[in-house]
């Protein structure tokens, strides 16, 4: 069924009340000349459309650098097949929605790997900055950019602490029909969010859990008695750059 | 809001303006476009609904899914490319490069460019391929659309 | 005292020759822009890493003396300096001129410039650069305002009116140049920019480098009346003002990177700018400092300045511009070559450049970009005195003798 002809109208979205009066404007300019049957079908009651982002949910990711591999990069090529990006050669101006990072204590030579990627900020400088508001916080914590009002000036780019956007510098094709990208926008991490939305984890966890040490955990950070909350509960996590105070989603164990 | 209002009723005029000549479906010396089938019996809504207010309606879905992550409308470029899917020489669902290419053949035809395809896939997922392809067909329901009338006029 | 204007429709070679240059490297830099639309970024330099390159130097550096270029203006009518009335239409002209070459650069240099008008639909007012949109736009028609004030008969006669516009254009540039240099000043992640000493020092940059233009383009124009436009009172004011605009533009830069030494985790990135980060310091110490700011300092200060005159003053101006552009250089290139600090204390290394020093080369068409814009506030200035009478009259005795 469609938003358009719902009859329990959920309190505070003008958007229904908008495409009520978009139907009823449609309708009465075309009745006279055409058939209309396209309000109040019968079947329309059946399916309900997806619920939409709540925030009483705060999706999160911990990532338990232990259990992270040297050189593995199955998060990266799972990234990759599901979003459909990494088609060019080039490091420079390629896509990395998430990258792999090695990082060495000079001092001390404690080394580790951990997997890099938009770490979700509760107050994300990138929609901060972005001057049409196409970088945004989905009410469940989920930061996007909305690629159709992305003018491309990367401001946000020079904001995130985390260079964890890219910008498409060439036209692409071929995209993945749930991870759309095009020339001159920027992009970053999704969480996947369209699988998040079907009741799926993120492609890099599944992937990190089957065929990798299972460094990743995804979950409900606000659901206390989900595994995620558990675990950043029973165990000290942190968050990259910390000192900034944007409370990211993405934390990390064993830092 | 205010800018959709606009567009709008921008859409109504052109509407109010076109529907005599649309409506009627007899054949005319004018050029028509070449118009491939889509799967199933109807579209989400009937033709002169979608001809005038598919985009409307797609850019509304679009905000909708986009940033209130409402999933499941009827109006989604995922089901416009699947449904209406044309196949080319090689029996693979062509793109919008081709000029086979359902949104690509009446926007050619109306010249007026979309930029849709510049991100979204204009093919269908290997999924939804599989899936069946049309969705249960449209029934008028007057006293619906009635009832709906009455309660949104303002 | 009044002052007589005049249009300036009669051209001599070298200024038709100067125009013909700005239409080429105009047409040049669109045909950049078409080429950098097609193709995507890819065409340049500019990377994930130094996603703002020669184009944004360009841009903020017109934007910048757009503001900047109202000084004269400003004293005139907010400070009540007569000497400087006959100047003020032309400042005002030349300051609109400028903010257009400025952002003509910036809106070419987007992903999608064709989407330029989503920046006026939707705007997420937490942004600075939304308020930018609405400081830029409102200073254009402020100062259109301010010299309708100055012009229309009518209201020229109103000294309210023409004190209102005077004061509301001062104060709206000082937001206007706040606001560019907060771009960079609000960027928290980022070593070189996160200070607050950005937007005033952006306001000094602005009175030097919008003087210099200024300058610069009223010594064309005495060139092609063969009038002196500036006796040798005016030149010796223009110097003193040059002298405490470049000096202040020194100072807080001084101060910009003294601060920033006094915190060890920011050395490194000091060290990189001044030291040894390769192109930046030879920038920054040759370009900025030496040729761009002491050198033109030295020639004020020479006692032999005021009576070479004008051409003197031409080279200090030339000298000026050309150290603001390497000064734009090393903070908006050098302050994204330098990485970001993702992981304070540890060394990082990726497929993705952290914990490494960016590189970046300018390619033809962003640097054709970039001047077309300098091109278009050129060619808008000789538009403009073409058909308005902008051009102040001043006879050669007109130090001596009661003007017209």
């Amino acid at each position: 069924m469609t938003p358009l002809i719902r009859d329990e109208d959920r309190p505070g979205h003008d958007r229904r009340g908008f495409l009520r009066a978009a139907g009823a404007f449609a309708a009465t300019v075309l009745a006279p000349g055409v058939t209309l049957y396209a309000f109040g079908a019968p079947g329309d009651s059946a399916a309900a459309p997806g619920a939409p982002a709540s925030s009483a949910k705060r999706w999160g990711m911990l990532i338990d650098v232990s259990k992270c591999g040297d050189g593995c990069v199955a998060c990266v090529t799972a990234c990759k097949e599901e979003n459909g990006w990494g088609e060019s050669g080039d490091p420079r101006t390629g896509a990395q929605w998430i990258r792999k990072v090695s990082i060495r204590d000079p001092k001390t030579g404690w080394s580790a790997d951990l997997p890099l990627m938009c770490q979700h900020c509760a107050d994300p400088p990138c929609a901060e900055v972005c001057p049409t508001g196409a970088s945004f916080k989905r009410a469940d914590g989920i930061v996007l950019v909305d690629k159709h009002i992305c003018i491309g000036c990367r401001y946000c780019m020079m904001a995130c602490p985390y260079k964890a956007r890219s910008f498409v510098h060439e036209p692409i094709d071929d995209q993945k029909p749930n991870a759309p990208r095009g020339k001159g926008t920027v992009e970053s991490c999704t969480l996947c969010v369209a699988r998040v939305d079907a009741g799926l984890k993120p492609a890099c966890v599944d992937a990190c859990s089957a065929k990798a040490g299972g460094a990743m955990m995804f979950g409900d950070l606000n659901d206390p008695g989900s595994d995620i909350a558990k675990a950043v509960k029973a165990k000290a996590s942190a968050a990259i750059r910390s000192d900034l105070g944007l409370d990211p989603g993405v934390r990390y164990q064993n830092l | 809001m205010a800018r959709a209002r606009k567009s709008l009723a921008l859409a109504a005029i052109f509407v109010a303006a076109l529907t005599p000549a649309f409506a009627d479906e007899a054949p005319s010396p004018m050029p028509t476009p070449f118009i491939p089938r889509g799967k199933g019996d109807h579209c989400v809504r009937d033709n002169a609904f979608m001809r005038r207010y598919h985009m409307v309606m797609l850019k509304a879905q679009r905000d909708d899914t986009v940033h209130e992550g409402e999933r499941g409308g009827d109006f989604s470029i995922k089901a416009c490319v699947t449904c209406h899917a044309v196949n080319g020489s090689d029996g693979q669902p062509v793109g919008y490069s081709d000029p086979k290419h359902f949104c690509r053949s009446c926007h050619a035809y109306a010249s007026v460019s979309i930029d849709c395809f510049e991100c979204h896939s204009s093919k269908p997922s290997l999924k939804a391929k599989a899936a069946e392809a049309a969705p249960p067909p449209d029934d008028g329901d007057v006293a619906a659309l009635n009832a709906y009338l009455r309660e949104a006029r303002p | 005292m009044k002052t007589r204007f005049r249009t300036l429709t009669d051209h001599s070679g070298l200024f038709w020759a100067m125009i013909a240059t700005n239409v080429v490297f105009l047409a040049l830099g669109l045909a950049a822009a078409l080429f950098m639309e097609s193709h995507g970024h890819i065409v340049t330099g500019m990377s994930n890493s130094i996603v703002w390159g020669l184009p944004h130097v360009f841009a903020v550096f017109l934007v910048v003396s757009a503001s900047g270029a109202l000084n004269v203006a400003s004293i005139s009518s907010v400070f009540n300096r007569l000497a400087y009335k006959p100047y003020a239409r032309l400042s005002g002209v030349l300051a609109v001129a400028l903010l257009a070459g400025g952002l003509s650069v910036l809106v070419l240099d987007l992903g999608r410039p064709e989407r330029v008008f989503i920046a006026m639909t939707h705007n997420n007012f937490r942004s600075i650069f939304a308020w930018n949109i609405y400081l830029y736009s409102g200073f254009v028609t402020i100062v259109a305002t301010y010299l309708f004030s100055m012009m229309d008969r009518g209201a020229s006669r109103s000294a309210a009116f023409g004190k209102g516009v005077a004061w509301t254009a001062f104060v709206w540039r000082l937001a206007l140049t706040t606001g560019t240099g907060s771009i960079f000043g609000f960027l928290i992640a980022r070593e070189a920019y996160d200070a607050a000493i950005m937007a005033p020092l952006f306001i000094a940059a602005s009175f030097l480098y919008g003087l210099s233009f200024t300058v610069a383009v009223l010594l064309t124009m005495t060139r092609e009346t063969r009038e002196e436009l500036m006796d040798g009172e005016m030149i010796s004011k223009f110097s003193g003002l040059f002298l405490i605009f470049s000096l202040t533009v020194l100072f807080l830069t001084a101060i910009q990177y003294l601060t920033r030494f006094y915190s060890p985790a920011h050395r490194g990135v000091e060290l990189f700018l001044l030291w040894n980060g390769g192109v930046y310091p030879l920038v920054f110490w040759i370009g900025q400092i030496l040729v761009g700011t002491l050198l033109p300092i030295a020639i004020l200060l020479h006692s032999r300045t005021r009576e070479r005159g004008p051409a003197a003053l031409m080279l200090v101006s030339v000298l000026f511009l050309f150290g603001g552009l390497c000064q734009f250089y090393v903070i908006i290139i050098g302050g994204q070559a330098w990485p970001l600090d993702i992981f304070p204390g540890l060394v990082a290394s990726s497929s993705f450049g952290d914990g490494a020093v960016a590189q970046y080369f300018p390619t033809v068409p962003e640097a054709l970009l970039g001047i077309s814009g300098v091109a278009l506030a050129m060619l808008l200035v000789a538009l403009a005195i073409r058909v308005l009478p902008f051009v102040p009259v001043v006879r050669p005795s007109a130090s001596t003798g009661t003007p017209a």
